[in-house]
């Protein structure tokens, strides 16, 4: 055991004191496909005798049934814990492991060398303080070599090894190893990764892990267990302002209201002046409540609950900052990008974005460019396909705190959600605020919208038609709209038609068009709502998410999803404009039902059924809808 | 802590268990927040005890936000019922126990109906059950990385499909400490504040916090017969014994505990916590060896996951 046997058996006590103020290091092991990341750490944990006997057991049973080295233990084994990983000899997902020395606490993450599994290495980066890149001493530096070096420089990791491995298959050469030294040198200095440390090694046979290798008589530098245990890792969390994100408003009873988070930089005392952000409100910390007693001050690291002198009104995703020194405020950035989702991105189209405990909407603008991870040229670009990594602009529905993500990873990182399948689709490290708008005071309007609403004797609405071309909806949005004149409704009708020969002359018919159209379409709604109208807006808009969009752009209470529901055959053989027939000959490219998909609204507010209704029956239905809805008298 | 700013690298502001409680108690707070119906699953065995101290402290002073369930197998150590009572009666929470009906009335027992049978049906439909019966959608699992190879690679808030399933090919990235909680309609979230825990932060936190855990932890002389290698314990009059069986009285204690006939005891003298972490750091096996129910094939803990065990 690395762990002080005489120490545990005759001064336990000393000894736990001993581990309790032992500093951690969490690292991962990353590089290209098979250059021996696993094995590296399966023989770390053996050496350092952390293999218990029942696991070797297992593992001499594991090596010789799906083992990548004959007779000989397999010590990727003892990570590739997945059933296809083993099946495959690959690492597909990362795995955490932690063990200790006498010196240090370290969690290690051994990440997949495959760029398939690219987000499964950045998930396990994200954390590390350190980064062990391992190069095959045949195979020398890869691009995959380059693309995790280029991440582990993006997510901030500031320490690197540079590990030469299997440098048993070139006969211990220090040419070899000197070689792939120089050629990484360059690169690293290129992407900012100042402190390399390079080490020759053999994972499989161990030399160099723990002990100086006999094969490497030429190497006088640290082990690989020897720099990780006395690398200094700076924390400078400490010394930066305080921030916490709120998680959770703790509220037990009339008398208590605490505000719960995890103090992600600086120190905090009772009495200290704070900010709420984005409100920009002022106060001072009265307590510190944990369930151990109130505290005298907490740290970066901590969780707890503080309770503020004033009576403001704070909830989940706002930041609580030193008054001195306060994090931005912002709704435009410009930021660093990975792409995580299997479907390219589609900018325009609007994501979820999680930034600190805050989710807001987020649109992504065409990227700036791509970065080619070998050369490390910027490319013009569309759109980021999976994996890989761009500069963007991004646009939030309403201001959100932030740091630039090199100051502080929880308050300047950010994750994007797609909001149909809920995956998490991207990641991203805010550089800069692209106008700044730290002084946010709302323009005060006097006419609000009670006003309004008692002017027009009716609230307004966003009434969206959907369905396939020649479903109806024109001839019913007519109907509808000539109904509610006659109520003395002020309306207007936003379609498909009118809105192309202005608005959106500029756009055609791709995906990406398609989803631009429909956000125009959705902010021009939304201000005509704001004026007080009620909007009949008819568009095919076959897509869910951008339905969704609109929805949580209008708010939900003012918008009212009619779904024209024809089935493609009785649409297409009402046929008005002849534009089925020409999509069937080939001559319409991505037309909807034909070659481009429509999704059906899962739960429309009203449901149209074509087939059963006549269009002045279809309307009723929506005017008894508004009616329900109290929108209209 | 005193002396913040000058701090020095071998020397941390915070030690290494405020580190990790920090961080669970960050995890419970987002689920929390996030989820609509939580609920936490609680086995009575120390890393239940760990994360429910845990629970207390990261929503003090307010009362837990979601109730604990016991999946109960009526095949567990009497002494774990006392302490689930106990809990249950200290007034501050909420405690479900859920017994799969189907079990009940076939009096499903790991001797008539093997471990494997026993095992599904008790634990892993009766969980399932349970979650759809209260139509919880997130549920706190005390489940640690360092416990399994299979484990080590799960997410720390981890989707499972309207079935319940747990598929490793497509788990969701986790940057930071930043949790994606969103799920589709069916789908239901499995939350682990203790991943980053390993067997002897558990021990050291229970003896820093003096939290009460079940008394088979330590050792003492026990009843116990010797089967395929493990010594299992003869808790009560269920157990049925073979013929030329005769309990023993052994000094053995638990790593682990579950159903009783299915938990192996190891041979030990260690009886307080010091003692038990010294054991542990001296010992040469690992802790689910204890479990009857891994040993039957390697895989075995990603398949059962796979089909929605906890
Ligand atoms: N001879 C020799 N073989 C090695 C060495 N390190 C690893 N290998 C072998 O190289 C192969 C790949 O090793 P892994 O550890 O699975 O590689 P990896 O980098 O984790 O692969 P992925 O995670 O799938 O990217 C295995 O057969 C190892 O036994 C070494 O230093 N010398
Ligand atoms: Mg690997």
């Amino acid at each position: 055991m690395t762990h002080s046997t005489d120490l545990i058996a005759h001064d336990i006590e000393q000894y736990l004191e001993r581990q309790a103020n032992k500093t951690m290091l969490r690292f991962i092991t990353c590089g290209s496909v098979d250059d021996g990341k696993s094995t590296l750490i399966g023989r770390l944990l053996y050496e350092s005798k952390l293999v218990f006997e029942d696991q070797l057991t297992a593992l001499e049973a594991d090596s010789r049934k799906v083992g990548t080295q004959g007779e000989g233990l397999d010590f990727a084994l003892l990570v590739d814990g997945l059933a296809a990983e083993r099946e495959q000899g690959i690492t597909i997902d990362v795995a955490y492991r932690y063990f200790s020395t006498e010196q240090r606490k370290f969690v290690v993450a051994d990440t997949p060398g495959h760029e398939q599994y690219t987000r499964n290495m950045v998930t396990g980066a994200s954390t590390a303080d350190l980064a062990v890149i391992l190069v095959d001493a045949r195979k020398g530096v890869l691009t995959q070599t380059r693309r995790h070096s280029y991440l582990v420089s993006l997510l901030g990791i500031r320490h690197v090894v540079l590990a030469v491995n299997k440098l048993d298959l070139v006969g211990y050469s220090e040419e070899v190893f000197e070689q792939i030294v120089s050629d990484y040198a360059g690169f690293a200095k290129e992407i900012g990764l100042d402190d390399v440390v390079a080490i020759p090694m053999s994972a499989y046979h161990g030399d160099n892990l723990t002990e100086h290798s006999l094969s490497t008589p030429w190497y006088d530098g640290p082990t690989l267990m020897g720099h990780l245990e006395t690398v200094e890792i700076d924390d400078d969390l400490l010394a930066s302002p305080f921030r916490m994100p709120v998680q959770w408003v703790n509220r037990p009873d009339l008398d208590f209201r605490g505000f719960s988070g995890q103090i992600v930089s600086g120190v905090v005392r009772p009495g200290d002046r704070v900010r709420v952000l984005p409100s920009g409100k002022e106060s001072a910390v009265a307590r510190i409540v944990t369930m151990d007693g109130d505290l005298t001050e907490a740290v970066a690291g901590q969780s707890v609950t503080i309770t503020l002198a004033d009576e403001i009104d704070i909830s989940r995703g706002d930041v609580l900052a030193t008054a001195d020194a306060l994090p931005g405020v912002a709704d435009q950035f410009e930021a660093h990008v990975v792409w995580m989702g299997e479907d390219e991105m589609l900018p325009e189209r609007s994501y979820l974005c999680q930034i600190g405990a805050m989710t807001v909407q987020a649109r992504i603008t065409k990227p700036k460019h791509k970065i080619n991870v070998n050369t490390l040229e910027k490319t013009a670009t569309n759109t980021l396909a999976l994996n890989e990594i761009g500069v963007c602009n991004l646009s939030f529905d309403r201001p959100v705190p932030y740091d630039a993500y090199t100051a502080n990873r929880d308050t300047g990182g950010f994750i994007l959600i797609d909001r149909l399948t809920n995956g998490t689709v991207g990641a991203g490290m805010l550089a800069h605020s692209l106008r700044r708008s730290d002084n946010i005071h709302w323009q005060v309007v006097d006419v609000d919208e009670r006003a309004r609403e008692q002017l027009m004797g009716h609230r307004p609405q966003v009434l969206w038609l959907t369905g396939l071309s020649g479903s109806g909806k024109s001839t019913i949005a007519n109907e509808l709209e000539r109904r509610l004149h006659a109520f003395g409704a002020h309306t207007y009708l936003l379609d498909g038609d009118n809105v192309r020969h202005g608005l959106n002359r500029d756009l055609g018919f791709t995906d990406a068009d398609r989803v631009e159209n429909i956000r125009r379409v959705t902010e021009v709604a939304r201000l005509m709502a704001d004026a007080g109208l009620i909007v009949i807006a008819s568009f095919i808009s076959p897509f869910r998410a951008e339905r969704q969009a609109a929805r949580e752009l209008v708010g939900p209470e003012q918008f009212c999803e009619v779904y024209v529901d024809t089935p493609l055959d009785i649409a297409e053989g009402r046929d008005p404009k002849g534009l089925y027939k020409k999509a069937r000959r080939g001559e319409l490219a991505n037309f909807t039902g034909i070659d481009s998909a429509y999704e059906p609204p899962r739960s429309p507010e009203v449901r149209i059924d074509t087939t059963s209704v006549s269009p002045e029956q279809a309307a009723g239905q929506v005017v008894d809808f508004l009616r329900s809805r109290g929108v209209i008298a | 802590m005193n002396n913040v700013h000058s701090m020095s690298a071998t020397q941390p502001v915070l030690t290494h268990l405020e580190r990790l409680e920090a961080e669970s108690i960050h995890i419970m707070r987002e689920a929390v927040a996030e989820s609509e119906n939580p609920v936490m699953l609680y086995s009575v065995g120390k890393d239940s005890a760990v994360m429910l101290h845990l629970a207390r402290k990261a929503f003090f002073p307010s009362r837990l936000p979601f109730p604990l369930l016991h999946v109960d197998t009526t095949w567990k150590f009497r002494e774990m019922y006392e302490l689930r009572d106990e809990t249950a009666a200290a007034g501050d929470l909420d405690l479900l126990v859920h017994k799969n009906p189907e079990c009940v009335e076939k009096s499903i027992n790991p001797f008539t109906h093997g471990s494997a049978t026993h095992t599904d049906m008790w634990k892993t439909e009766g969980l399932k059950q349970a979650l759809h019966l209260h139509k919880f959608d997130a549920a706190f699992g005390g489940a640690r990385r360092d416990e399994e190879k299979s484990r080590a690679k799960e997410r720390i808030f981890s989707i499972r499909s309207a079935e319940h399933r747990w598929d490793p090919k497509q788990q969701r990235p986790e940057l930071w400490r930043m949790y994606n909680v969103r799920k589709s309609p069916g789908e239901s979230l499995r939350v682990f504040p203790l991943s980053n825990w390993t067997e002897l932060d558990v021990w050291e936190y229970i003896r820093q916090e003096q939290i009460p855990i079940v008394p088979l932890y330590f050792a003492a002389k026990r009843p116990v017969v010797e089967r395929d290698g493990t010594l299992i314990m003869v808790d009560d009059e269920r157990m049925p014994l073979l013929p030329g069986e005769e309990p023993e009285l052994k000094s053995v204690r638990f790593r682990t505990l579950g159903c009783y006939p299915l938990t192996g005891a190891v041979e030990s003298v260690a009886e307080s916590l010091t003692d038990i972490i010294q054991e542990m750091l001296l010992t040469t096996t690992s802790e689910r060896q204890g479990r009857v129910i891994d040993h039957d094939s390697s895989a075995s803990m990603e398949k059962k996951k796979k089909e929605g065990y906890f």
